[in-house]
């Protein structure tokens, strides 16, 4: 049982879930509007759509992929879907049609990095352009407003008071690490992010599974962006601009590396929510909201100072002048 | 004039859990080559990185020409005439011989630019010194064969005038033709330059060649040092694994017959790499792959596993035809290939023990369903470290904090647990220490005598004369001649893989 606790407490996960319970205590105890049904579900819901994108985000950065297409495919999909809706298409065709774009373009991107061997950087940097103009193209840069009632149904509804896209957001994410963590499938990820030849050699579809962490990644970038068309009611041109950073930032924070080979759902999720948190501290402190930005910056790095300061110890690179002291003492 | 131009006494270097350094003493004669030897984890990296101050002592004195220095950063070694060669090069291949060998050095003329001409003029000068002066300084180092990169490395650490240089495992990725090369220049900078030499290797072998005086660590301390010439290979060894070693390579019982054909290739080809290609390999049968760096034995064993592809021939298991397009085939009719680089293509580094000795094969881990259970991924790895004698804290310990003979003994662990048929094993045994590569030889050989076939691709002709059943001998990507175990001696061998090949010079390029 010591053992047990002792190596719960030296996960990533345990850090971050440990500084947004602080974060939370002290919120409670600062502003009498923190702890409010009402605040805790807007801060879920506010996070809920990036939080769909982390879950694939934490595959494919596992693997040791990379996608700054993310926000684009959102606004392509969300468009798409939202001309369809329009054109009178019903609403399961339509949505098919919408996440199977993000499908085929995570293919077209995965196809990029894992056969022809491009830089996965460089591929998805291309898209996060790529996409966002088609967008642009195909609106004429106007919004789509006028979406069927019924359309709505997948993300304005609430259940118990809570709203479906945060249901939809919490179902995917414990699934995720569930699968992530413990399937025998997934786990082929780490070992390519760990070491892609070593994987090739023992046995793991390199090619194939790195095509597949695209595919999926640009598929959730889909749901989300139907979600998200869904609860606002109109497809926006601009929807998911910079949502490929934070995305990231959230995914990293939680434990991850852009080597690859480590993180987990959970500790990007718990990424994601503490940079939420934050923002809803600053907003509900009175802090100017130009600082936000900075904030999210400043989190970053300390996440991965301490992460690698931890890392230094475990080598025993960081000598502490306290180990220093106790050996003359003992001499 | 001082007797020791370096002179070690009492160090002591403690990294957390472990005394890496004991109170270790070190005495280093003008103009000597000093080899320092000891098995993997027995502190000669840590001694040789405490001498280059990359490395701060606990305690201990550093004295050179008699004089006790204080080393506070690597620039101040270099100062004080201690240079060191890594064994992993630490060249930039994009760039010039020049700008390698005078990195962060170069001459710049008075506006704080590059002066190329006289970096140009002063590589040359020391080009010369090998006799390499047919190179051009502005060849870029991804241009140059191995050896030659490697000198350009001894250049590098030259060109801060040193009085001592040390040479970390400096063999460890030449050829045999390439090793003598290293050893003429070795010794010529001893004479012209009389520079003296710290050399630290593996290869008992080397130290009887090159080294004039040898010291010998083991867990921290030294042993003992002595003149070459005052001892053999077996002293070494003695003193290097605290024990004596009988029959370092196995031995084969009597009862361990030789079964039927297991596995054949036939006329297997492939550009350039190998060109028909045909041999078997019979079940309990070790067989030894010979022959020089280059002549298509890894490429063959690669090609067999489907890491590579095959253009032409066929393989056969239990007479009836082999498919095998990619690893995973491979991996399923339990044909298994261990890498001759762990390091970047066998292991994964940054993970747990455990999570490396299920790698290639998770799907044994997960009964019925899709997840993986822990428990009998822990019950899997601690009988494997248990038998396999893998040094460790922990089945969770991550590989990188092993030493490399107990990582290679994880890599085997890995591919025996695939119960395999045929496994092929490249460089078995490379860098790892004596008493490991005991160890693994008994571990292949326990292995051949539950009928498994295998394969043994190996540099060192002394592990292919002691370990093998039969000898497979390839030159140029063609198999030149076989020969049984009992028949082999050295010559034979080397005769076979060197053919009507002439040795190449330093000058290839």
């Amino acid at each position: 049982m010591k053992e047990w606790i002792a190596r719960v407490a030296r996960q990533r996960e345990f850090m971050i879930f440990v500084i947004v319970a602080v974060v939370a205590v002290a919120m409670t105890f600062s502003s009498p509007h923190f702890l409010t049904t009402g605040n805790i579900l807007a801060l879920l819901l506010g996070l809920s759509i990036e939080a769909i994108v982390v879950v694939a985000m934490t595959n494919l950065m596992v693997s040791g992929g990379f996608d700054m297409s993310v926000g684009s495919v959102l606004a392509f999909t969300s468009a798409t879907t939202a001309t369809f809706l329009r054109m009178g298409m019903p609403v399961v065709f339509a949505v098919l049609i919408g996440l199977s774009f993000g499908a085929i373009i995570g293919l077209i991107n995965g196809f990029f990095v894992a056969k022809v061997g491009l830089n996965p950087f460089v591929t998805t940097l291309s898209g996060l352009s790529l996409y966002r103009g088609l967008t642009l193209i195909i609106t004429g840069g106007q919004n789509l407003a006028g979406l069927p009632h019924s359309f709505r149904a997948i993300g304005q509804p609430r259940f118990f008071g809570v709203q479906t896209p945060i249901i939809i957001a919490l179902v995917l994410i414990v699934l995720g690490d569930l699968l992530l963590r413990n399937s025998r499938f997934f786990r082929q990820f780490y070992y390519i992010g760990g070491n892609e030849k070593a994987a090739r050699l023992s046995g793991i579809r390199v090619d194939r599974l790195k095509m597949l962490s695209y595919v999926l990644t640009g598929l959730f970038a889909a749901v989300a962006g139907v979600v998200m068309t869904s609860r606002l009611g109109a497809a926006s041109v601009t929807a998911g601009t910079g949502m490929e950073l934070r995305v990231i930032t959230a995914v990293i924070i939680g434990g991850a590396s852009l080597q690859g080979g480590e993180g987990s759902v959970l500790g990007s999720f718990l990424g994601i929510l503490l940079m939420g948190l934050i923002l809803n501290a600053l907003n509900l402190l009175g802090v100017s909201v130009y600082w936000q930005t900075f904030v999210v910056g400043a989190t970053l790095l300390t996440a991965v100072v301490i992460d690698r300061l931890g890392k230094l110890k475990n080598e025993g690179q960081l000598v502490l002048p306290r180990f220093r002291l106790a050996r003359k003492t003992t001499q | 004039m001082a007797d020791y131009i370096l002179e070690a006494r009492g160090m002591v270097k403690t990294f957390p859990g472990v005394r890496a350094l004991d109170g270790v003493d070190l005495q280093l004669k003008t103009g000597e080559v000093h080899a320092l030897v000891g098995e993997n984890g027995a502190g000669k990296s840590t001694l040789m990185l405490t001498l280059g101050a990359i490395h701060k002592p606990d305690a201990g004195t550093i004295l050179i020409d008699g004089r006790p220095v204080s080393l506070a950063s690597p620039h101040d070694a270099n100062v004080q005439g201690i240079s060191i060669v890594f064994q992993e090069l630490s060249l930039v291949p994009s760039l010039s011989i020049a700008e390698n060998v005078f990195a962060n050095r170069q001459p710049v003329n008075r506006f704080g630019m590059l002066d190329r001409k006289k970096l140009q003029r002063d590589t040359s000068d020391m080009l010369k010194l090998f006799e390499l002066d047919c190179l051009d300084p502005s060849t870029l180092v991804k241009d140059l064969s191995i050896s030659n990169q490697q000198v350009v490395e001894i250049l590098k650490a030259m060109s801060v005038n040193p009085k001592v240089l040390i040479l970390d495992e400096p063999t460890s990725s030449l050829t045999e033709t390439e090793v003598e090369q290293l050893f003429v220049n070795i010794k010529r900078l001893k004479q012209q330059r009389g520079i003296s030499f710290i050399y630290i290797s593996h290869h008992l072998a080397e130290v009887f060649r090159i080294a004039d005086s040898v010291t010998v660590l083991r867990d921290g301390r030294k042993v003992c040092d002595a003149a070459v010439k005052d001892i053999d290979e077996e002293f070494l060894i003695t003193n290097m694994v605290g024990r004596k070693i009988d029959n370092m390579y196995g031995v084969r019982a009597p009862a361990d017959a030789i079964g039927d054909v297991l596995f054949e290739a036939r006329n297997i080809s492939r550009g350039d790499d190998f060109k028909n290609v045909s041999f078997s390999v019979h079940s309990g049968e070790i067989v030894g792959f010979s022959g020089l760096v280059g002549a298509g034995r890894t490429e063959v064993g690669r090609a067999i596993f489907g890491a590579e592809p095959i253009e032409s021939g066929e393989l056969y298991m239990d007479g009836k035809p082999l498919s095998i397009r990619r690893p995973q085939d491979a991996i399923a009719r339990r044909v298994g290939y261990l890498s001759e680089d762990r390091k970047s293509q066998g292991l994964f580094l940054n993970f747990s023990i455990k999570a490396n000795l299920i790698a290639n094969h998770l799907s044994d881990f997960t009964g019925n369903t899709p997840f993986i259970q822990e428990s009998k991924v822990n019950e899997f790895s601690r009988a494997r470290v248990k038998d396999y004698r893998i040094v460790s804290r922990s089945v969770d310990q991550e590989l990188k904090f092993l030493s490399g003979g107990n990582q290679q003994k994880v890599l085997v662990g890995a591919w025996f647990g695939i119960n395999p048929r045929l496994l092929i094993v490249d460089e078995p045994t490379r860098g790892v220490d004596v008493g490991a590569k005991s160890e693994i030889y008994a571990l292949l050989r326990n292995l051949a005598r539950q009928g498994v076939g295998i394969i043994m691709i190996s540099s060192d002709l002394m592990e292919i004369l002691g370990v093998s059943d039969r000898i497979v001998v390839m030159q140029s990507g063609r198999i030149v001649g076989q020969i049984d175990g009992k028949d082999a001696t050295e010559e034979k061998v080397i005769a076979m893989a060197a053919g009507s090949l002439s040795a190449d010079g330093g000058c290839e390029e």
